[in-house]
This record gives C-alpha cells, sequence and structure tokens, in this order.
C-alpha cells in the first residue's frame, strides 16, 4: 500500500507544480518581452489574476454551437494534464513513467489539437475555421519532426520512455560520446517547441488579428470559465515542452533518489532551468518577426532536417 | 466455451447453414420488401453470432479443427481448417457482419421500390459466407473458387444501383481491376502447385521438392500484386474510391472493413505459413514501402476528398498502409532472426486489421446515416447535423477519433504498436534498415497527423456549425436499428482501446506459430495494465491509466470552473459575424480548411486553379459572377492506367478486323482451326 500512497501523492504534487507554475511562465514571457520593447509590462503574476477574473466571468456560448463546444475545454484541459504527468519535473523517477511514452504524449497532445480544431469550426465564423485549417497544418508538418528528435535522443538512452531518458542521462554523463546528436535534435525539438505552443514566428500568442492568428482564433469565441480552461490549457502545453527540453537535455540537479533533499534540490533546478527557457523564448520573440504562413514549412522542414541528422549522426559515430 | 472440436464442427456447419439460409429464404418471404430484408437481415445476425462464437472458440482451441468433404473434381477438395489465423479473420469478419446486418435492418428501406430488396439480403449474406470461405479453405483449388465468389458477389454488390451510369463504371472498373489481382493470385498457387503436386495447403507448406530461389521470389511479388490489388494497396489502389463509394453504405462498409482484409489473410499466409517465414530482407522492405506509400499518399488523397464516402475508401488505402507497415517490419526482423520483434510487428498489424475492420465500419455506416438523412454525399451540404442526429454524431466522432488513433481508442493501440515495432530497428544488423524504418516511422506520424486533419474536416464540416443545405436542414435522426449497428461498433472501438490485456493474448496465439515464439508475456507488464514492447525499459504504454487519467483530469477541470467560478449558468448568444448575420456562406467550407495542406503539398497534388470572373461592364473593380473550378491530377490513372488501357483499346480496335460481320468468314475461321488442329494431331 505504501508504494501506492507515495506514487499517487507525487503525481498529485506533479500536477499541482505544472498548474501553478504555467500561468508563472506566460507572465514571464511577456514580462521579458515587456523589458525587451521598453515598457515595463504588467506582473509577472499577472496570468493569475486573469484565469481568476476569467473563472467568475459568465460565459457566452454561441446559439449555433453543439455540446463539443463546451466539452472541448475540458477535454483539452484534462488531455494536456495527462500529457504533462508523463514528463518528468523535478525528479527524474516519474511515477506515471509506465503509463505512456513518448508516442502517447504526441497523441495526448493530438487529442487536445483535434478537438480544438472541431470547437474552432463549432461556432460558425470565419474566424474558427481559419485557425483550426491553419492548426491542422502547422502540427501535421511538427509531429513528424517531433517523433524523429525524440527518437534520436532515444537512442542514446535505449528507451522511449520520457523519464527512463531522462533517468539514464542523469546518472550515466559518460554514454554521450558525442554530443552532435544531441544538439542537432535539441535545435529540432526547440522549433518544434516554439510551433507546438503556438509561439513567434510560428504564430503570435498577442495578436487578434485575423491574418495571423492560429491558436487564438480557434479559441476566439471562448469566454468565461471556458476560456480560462483553455489558457490553462496552453499554459501547461508550455509548461510541458519547456519541461521536456529542459530534463531531456540538461538534466542537471534533477533528483534521482526519492530522498527530500534530492527532491528540493530538484525542484529548485527544475525552476530555475524552464524560468530560464521561458526568458530565452521571450527574448527570441523579441528578435523575430513572425513567419508568414506558407514559410512556416521552411522552418520545420528544417526542424525535421535536423532531427534527421541527429539520428544519422549517432548511428555513424557509434559504428 | 466451445472448445471441443465437435463443438466447433457444429457451429461451423451451423454457420454455413444460416448464411445459405439467408441466401434461399429472402427469395421465398412474401414478395413485400420489408419482410425480405429482414429475413435476409436476421439470417445474417445469426450466421454472423455463431461465426463470432466460432472465430473465439477457433482461437482458444489447442488444435485446429481440420474437416474435409473430398471431391469428385480432381485436385478439389471442400478442406477447412480453422487455425488460429484463420479463427482471427472469421472473428473479425462476423463482428462487421453482424454491425452491418442489424444496421441494414434499418437501412434497407433506402432501397424500397427501386432495387429488389431480395436479391441485395440474399447477395449481403452470400458476400458474408464467400469472405468466411476465403479465410477458412485449406486447399488452394477451394481457395480460389471462394475467391473469385466473393469477387463477383461483391461486384453485384456494387451495381446494385446500376440505372446510375457511374455505379455501372465504378462496376466495371472494380471487375477488371479484381481480375487482374485473381489472375496473379492463380499464379501464386501454381507456381506452389508445381512444387507441392497438389492443391492442399498442407502440401504447400511441405513440398515435395522445395522451390528455387526465383520461383520462390515470384511468388513474393505475384501474391504481393494480385493480393495487394484486393487490399488497395497503391499503385493497385484505383478502383476502390470507385467502388466502395458506388456500394449501398453498409456493403461499403463490409468491403472496406473485412473484404479488404482477406488480402492481408491470404499475405500472411502465404509468407509465414506457405514459405515459412524464410525470405531474405528486401521483401520485408519491399512490404514496407509500399505500406509507407499507401499510407501517405491514401492520406493525402482522401484529405482533398468531398465525396464522405470517396474520403473513407482512401483511408482504407491509408489504413491498408499501415497493416503493411507491421507486417514488413515483422519479415525484415524476421530475416534478422529477431523473432520476437517479429512476432511484435505481425501482431501490431493483426491488431490494427480488426480495429480498423470495427472503426471503418463504423464510418462508412455513419455515412451511410447522413445519406440516409440528406440524400447526399457532399460534405459541403451537411453542417450541423450533431444537433439533429446526435446519435450519429456521437458514433460518427467516436469513429473519428479512433481512425486518427487518438487515446483511449483502439486506433490510439495498434499505431502505438506499430510505432514500436518500427523505433526496434535499433536492434538490425544492417545500417541502411536502421535508418529507414525510424523513417517509416516519421511518415507514420505525419499520417496520423493528417488523418486527424482530415477527420477533424470531416466530423468538423458535416456536424458542426450551421447548415449548409436544406438537406441538412431538415435531416432527422435514423432508425434504431441503423443506431443500434453503429452503436455496437462504436463500443467495440473504445473497448478494444481499453483492453489490449484481452486482445494481446489472443493475437499472441496467431503470431506464435507463425514466428515460432509466444510474446505475450513480454509484451504485457504489469499484470497486463500496461504494453511494453519486449522490455519495459525500452518502451511502455497503459491505455486504461491513460483514459482514467484524462477522466480525472476532466473532473479536475470541472472541480476548478467550480471552485473558482461557483455556479454561473452560461448565457447564448449568436456568434459575431463582423456585423453581418451568420448564415452558412460564412463558414469555413471543407475545400477552404484544406486549402494550406493543398498549398503546403502541391508537388503531390498537382492542383489545376481555374478562377473566372466575369466583370461588370462599367469598371472592372467589380465582379459580376466569379467561377471557381479546382481539381487534383489522379496522377496514376493518368499516367499509370490510361496509357495500358490505350494500348489495349488499340490492339482490340487492330483485331476488330477479323470481327466483320460476315457468317462466311466466320466459318473459314472455323475451318482454318480445325485443319490447323488437326495438323497438329498428326
Amino acid at each position: 500500500m505504501q508504494p501506492i500512497i507515495q506514487a499517487v501523492s507525487l503525481v498529485a504534487a506533479q500536477a499541482a507544480l505544472l498548474l501553478a507554475i504555467s500561468p508563472f511562465l506566460v507572465g514571464l514571457i511577456r514580462k521579458v518581452k515587456a523589458r525587451f520593447q521598453c515598457r515595463r509590462g504588467a506582473s509577472v503574476f499577472q496570468p493569475y489574476a486573469d484565469l481568476a477574473k476569467l473563472f467568475r466571468k459568465q460565459p457566452v456560448i454561441s446559439t449555433t454551437t453543439s455540446w463539443i463546444f463546451p466539452a472541448t475545454p475540458y477535454i483539452l484541459f484534462a488531455s494536456t494534464l495527462t500529457a504533462g504527468l508523463l514528463v518528468p519535473t523535478f525528479s527524474s523517477q516519474t511515477p506515471m513513467n509506465f503509463a505512456g511514452n513518448i508516442i502517447a504524449l504526441v497523441y495526448l497532445l493530438a487529442l487536445g489539437t483535434f478537438f480544438l480544431i472541431l470547437a474552432g469550426l463549432d461556432a460558425g465564423s470565419a474566424f474558427g475555421g481559419m485557425g483550426s485549417s491553419r492548426e491542422a497544418i502547422v502540427a501535421s508538418l511538427t509531429e513528424p519532426a517531433m517523433i524523429l528528435s525524440i527518437f534520436a535522443i532515444a537512442l542514446t538512452a535505449g528507451s522511449t520512455n520520457l523519464s527512463t531518458i531522462v533517468h539514464k542521462t542523469a546518472l550515466l554523463e559518460d554514454i554521450v560520446t558525442d554530443p552532435s546528436p544531441h544538439l542537432m535534435a535539441l535545435a529540432a525539438l526547440f522549433i518544434v517547441a516554439l510551433a507546438e505552443t503556438g509561439r513567434v514566428p510560428v504564430d503570435n500568442p498577442a495578436t487578434h488579428l485575423e491574418l495571423t492568428m492560429i491558436h487564438e482564433a480557434m479559441a476566439l469565441e471562448y469566454s468565461g470559465r471556458y476560456l480560462a480552461l483553455v489558457e490553462w490549457a496552453a499554459g501547461l502545453k508550455l509548461a510541458v515542452f519547456l519541461s521536456l527540453i529542459a530534463n531531456v537535455f540538461a538534466p542537471w540537479g534533477i533528483a534521482t533518489t526519492q530522498a527530500p533533499a534530492a527532491m528540493g534540490i530538484g525542484l529548485v533546478a527544475y525552476l530555475l532551468k524552464i524560468a530560464g527557457l521561458a526568458v530565452l523564448i521571450g527574448t527570441l520573440e523579441c528578435m523575430f518577426a513572425k513567419l508568414r504562413l506558407f514559410r512556416v514549412t521552411d522552418l520545420l522542414g528544417v526542424a525535421f532536417i535536423l532531427a534527421l541528422l541527429g539520428m544519422l549522426f549517432f548511428y555513424i559515430l557509434r559504428s | 466455451m466451445l472448445a471441443s472440436s465437435d463443438g466447433m464442427l457444429i457451429l461451423l456447419l451451423l454457420l454455413l447453414a444460416s448464411y445459405a439460409a439467408g441466401v434461399v429464404l429472402p427469395f421465398c418471404a412474401p414478395r413485400k420488401p420489408q419482410t425480405q430484408g429482414l429475413v435476409g437481415s436476421v439470417c445474417a445476425c445469426l450466421a454472423s453470432s455463431i461465426g463470432i462464437a466460432l472465430g473465439t472458440s477457433g482461437l482458444l482451441a489447442s488444435e485446429p479443427l481440420t474437416p474435409s468433404v473430398a471431391s469428385s473434381i480432381p485436385l478439389l477438395a471442400f478442406a477447412v481448417r480453422l487455425d488460429p489465423l484463420a479463427s482471427f479473420f472469421v472473428l473479425t469478419i462476423s463482428l462487421a457482419g453482424l454491425a452491418a446486418s442489424i444496421y441494414a435492418m434499418g437501412y434497407l428501406k433506402e432501397f424500397h421500390g427501386r432495387v429488389s430488396v431480395a436479391s441485395l439480403a440474399a447477395l449481403t449474406n452470400g458476400f458474408l459466407l464467400s469472405m468466411t470461405l476465403v479465410v477458412i479453405a485449406d486447399n488452394g483449388f477451394f481457395f480460389l473458387i471462394a475467391w473469385e465468389l466473393m469477387s463477383l458477389v461483391s461486384y453485384f454488390l456494387v451495381v446494385t444501383e446500376h440505372e446510375k451510369a457511374d455505379v455501372r463504371y465504378a462496376g466495371f472498373f472494380y471487375l477488371v481491376m479484381t481480375h487482374v489481382g485473381t489472375a496473379f493470385v492463380v499464379l501464386t498457387y501454381l507456381i506452389l502447385f508445381q512444387s507441392a503436386g497438389s492443391f492442399s495447403f498442407e502440401a504447400f507448406r511441405h513440398p515435395e521438392q522445395s522451390l528455387p530461389e526465383g520461383m520462390r521470389t515470384l511468388v513474393f511479388l505475384a501474391a504481393l500484386i494480385g493480393f495487394g490489388t484486393k487490399a488497395g494497396i497503391v499503385p493497385l489502389h484505383v478502383w476502390l474510391p470507385y467502388a466502395h463509394p458506388a456500394a449501398p453504405s453498409h456493403i461499403s462498409a463490409l468491403m472496406s472493413g473485412v473484404m479488404i482484409k482477406t488480402a492481408i489473410y491470404a499475405l500472411i499466409r502465404v509468407y509465414f505459413d506457405f514459405l515459412g517465414g524464410q525470405f531474405p530482407w528486401w521483401w520485408g522492405f519491399v512490404v514496407l514501402l509500399v505500406g509507407v506509400t499507401s499510407a501517405l499518399l491514401g492520406v493525402m488523397y482522401a484529405l482533398m476528398e468531398h465525396d464522405l464516402k470517396r474520403l473513407l475508401a482512401f483511408h482504407s488505402v491509408e489504413n491498408i498502409g499501415i497493416i503493411l507497415l507491421g507486417i514488413g517490419a515483422g519479415m525484415i526482423f524476421q530475416t534478422y532472426g529477431l523473432k520476437e520483434f517479429a512476432a511484435l510487428g505481425l501482431l501490431a498489424g493483426l491488431y490494427h486489421t480488426i480495429n480498423h475492420a470495427l472503426f471503418k465500419a463504423l464510418l462508412f455506416m455513419g455515412a451511410g446515416s447522413l445519406f440516409y438523412a440528406t440524400h447526399t454525399r457532399n460534405m459541403e451540404e451537411y453542417g450541423g447535423l450533431l444537433r439533429r442526429m446526435p446519435w450519429t454524431g456521437l458514433f460518427f466522432l467516436i469513429g473519428a477519433v479512433s481512425i486518427s488513433a487518438l487515446p483511449p481508442t483502439n486506433g490510439f493501440v495498434s499505431e502505438w504498436l506499430v510505432f514500436q515495432t518500427l523505433f526496434l530497428s535499433v536492434q538490425l544488423p544492417a545500417l541502411f534498415l536502421k535508418l529507414m524504418l525510424p523513417i517509416a516511422a516519421a511518415i507514420l506520424a505525419l499520417t496520423g497527423v493528417l488523418a486527424l486533419a482530415c477527420f477533424a474536416k470531416a466530423f468538423g464540416i458535416s456536424f458542426l456549425a450551421l447548415p449548409r443545405s436544406s438537406h441538412a436542414r431538415h435531416a432527422e435522426e435514423v432508425p434504431i436499428a441503423m443506431r443500434i449497428g453503429m452503436g455496437v461498433l462504436a463500443v467495440l472501438c473504445v473497448g478494444l482501446g481499453l483492453a489490449p490485456m484481452i486482445v494481446v493474448p489472443l493475437l499472441d496465439r496467431i503470431t506464435g506459430p507463425l514466428t515460432g515464439v509466444s510474446i505475450s508475456d513480454k509484451v504485457l507488464a504489469l499484470d497486463g495494465w500496461a504494453l511494453a514492447p519486449v522490455n519495459v525499459q525500452f518502451s511502455s504504454v497503459s491505455p486504461p491509466i491513460l483514459a482514467a487519467m484524462l477522466i480525472l483530469g476532466g473532473l479536475l477541470g470541472l472541480f476548478l470552473a467550480f471552485l473558482f467560478g461557483g455556479r454561473l449558468r452560461s448565457r447564448s448568444y449568436k456568434t459575431w459575424g463582423c456585423g453581418i448575420n451568420l448564415s452558412s456562406r460564412t463558414e469555413y467550407t471543407a475545400t477552404g480548411f484544406v486549402q494550406p495542406i493543398k498549398r503546403v503539398f502541391s508537388t503531390i497534388y498537382q492542383p489545376t486553379v481555374k478562377l473566372e470572373t466575369e466583370f461588370l461592364e462599367e469598371s472592372r473593380y467589380f465582379a459580376k459572377r466569379q467561377r471557381f473550378e479546382f481539381h487534383i491530377e489522379p496522377v496514376f490513372e493518368k499516367y499509370l492506367y490510361d496509357p495500358v488501357v490505350n494500348v489495349f483499346v488499340g490492339i482490340a480496335d487492330r483485331l476488330r478486323i477479323l470481327q466483320a460481320g460476315s457468317l462466311h468468314l466466320y466459318l473459314a475461321y472455323i475451318f482454318v482451326t480445325l485443319v490447323i488442329l488437326l495438323l497438329f494431331a498428326v
């Protein structure tokens, strides 16, 4: 009984952690952007206030919609949170490790995407449809690159389970004989993360201009608690990808045992790592302009090729 | 459970008798189409229920059932063998058959007074019977008869509505293609016969003299082309998008769901059973290549279709590709002696086979229901149907989620297994294959997301937002029988996704004898709660836990909304349409939805877009009328089939000189032939 209680509490702790930090990451990116633009910007804790306000507001639901529309925020929230539980955060021994590997993670996120695309079509306005249509093409181009980049890393660790990859990489530094496959996969996964979480240069989360928005267009008709859940899920997705990159490529400091001290260090290291990545994303968003939709294919093509090269390098270096 | 061979024999005889009754009785029934249809459907329901019991007990039996009846025709014996592989396909056919025949009880009303319902019902029974015979036959001659019967009966079913010219064309196309395939199937069996000296499958397995290498290669290729035509592999898939939509929907469900699977059965039978699983690596690679091409091109062409049934037909090409990816990877591992992985690949392919049978049948029935309610197959004329047809919509959604391989449905489990098989290529000794299999995995990922996009389109445009035509505005929910037929399959789609711990040991009973190694214990970890192909460290997934977490996550979302927001009722208001009233014309269309994909992959599609604008005479800034047209280049038909057809038509034109219409000339031909034959005789 003891191990089960421990596992459940670890899972609950991870869920709480992800839910708690995801608005902060969004706030941090906004703050960094504001500073680069010589604005003071809102507090990094503003997204929490936004969420609280949205939850308290009365939602408006379009008369043209079906049950898909109100159900989608819950499905999106649930699938993103479940995906988040598969990724190691502060400890490399995620209890949910056995429940799904990288493929499961990709398909859980796809479940949310599928329903959000449907919800975008449901309200009947052209904006939602436009967002859905664009999301479909961006998602189709990112996922092959994502699978290949993770596979390139999985090769080194001999596993496709995320916690196992992280655990092995954290414990055995010597398995990385040459960092080049890792670096290429990292670059590929970073581009994928930008595309999947709707960041510049693929999408701009700060825009409501019909010509440029993707994610915002699908969520345009949402309000009140539904919007709060969609926004929170978007933040969660960001946290999932940042944790993935931080821990798979830089598992430094992560807790490899169940000791409280190791856990504490792991938590601090984790928070610093993902905050650092959030600052990096904020900086990048200020340095680059959003790409035209049909140029995004080139960027994602680059990600795919990088991941492929990473895999090729691994085999060549080993043989 | 009837595990004894006597029990199984009785079940088999009952099965044959019920199908036979289903063929005869509709014609004896009173001349009311209602009764005739009902009689046929009840017989089919009964027979397929028996088939489910027979298939299950065949899978569980320790020894295969092998009854046989000798015939007076040389080389032909009506021999039957219900080993696990055959039983599995009997089960698959019967599951889809049961759902389709329940569905038909409601759907046949569509045909009252237009076509002979008695022959339609009888042919349906005959079709199910012939498919069952194909998979249980244990004699090459008998197999070919059943195979041909299946092709002919399905042809008659395709041309049910033969008063329409496009249906006749579809039927003709199908008939020609299927016989090209049959020619290669015959060739396969003749080569096997030559070395075995008998048509019995047992002799094929253990021939008197083993086949020389060249002949084995020929068997491989002939079987791939012959059965591949039926399965619909690219580039032999061209008949599917014609034939499947032309048939009545419950027949399309059977054709797409199970008939094309008989080819998968035959391929496994020939490669792993007759040829003993001994082959060079490039065989597996060719199958893998065919799988990748079919999967990718199938889904790509499906995306551009707005005829719902054609879209689904193209998706069958895609899913056959996924099945072949599993089997092809399994063959490669088999070559290198990695038997556990070979078994895994085969298991993944078989899992996807039954999954595809279930969700594709479900989706075709959903498309049939939409046609029943609106009398159009054009997606652009649907819209808003989820509110008018809530059950059909829910079932179609479950089918769409399954075919997009999203958790927690069955499609996810089998595609996950295919992915793992491909990832295990790490263990292969050849660098080329080590690289090729992960690339195949990446293409499979692309295929998966494109399928997701395609079904988001299919469901979103058909069922959501505002009705796009008066057909959709006046649609009503379909009769209860049709809903039950779809409901059965929807429940199975979710069930097979949640319970791999039941499915995997059953499939292991098939792959075990074929590859010589049982992997059930290795694939199932943690008391069956998780799937962990070969090694729990390498990869694992637990569909039931994922489903539980999804439900818990949804509940948490509800709880948080309640906690922070309290009990606020939502308000209904119309969608803001930028100042104009929302109508079906402001909605996104299916064509618009896929436009970015069409543009990005224009190399494959070769689209022709034509935009004609008529301007006002006063000013060229105002358009009076605009006409938009767009086509996808049917590459295979244009560059592969048309030249061949042209050659044949050209030859036929030349030969027409012989057929001059003069009786004297014909008599002369006969005389000349006779003289020549006599000359040969002496």
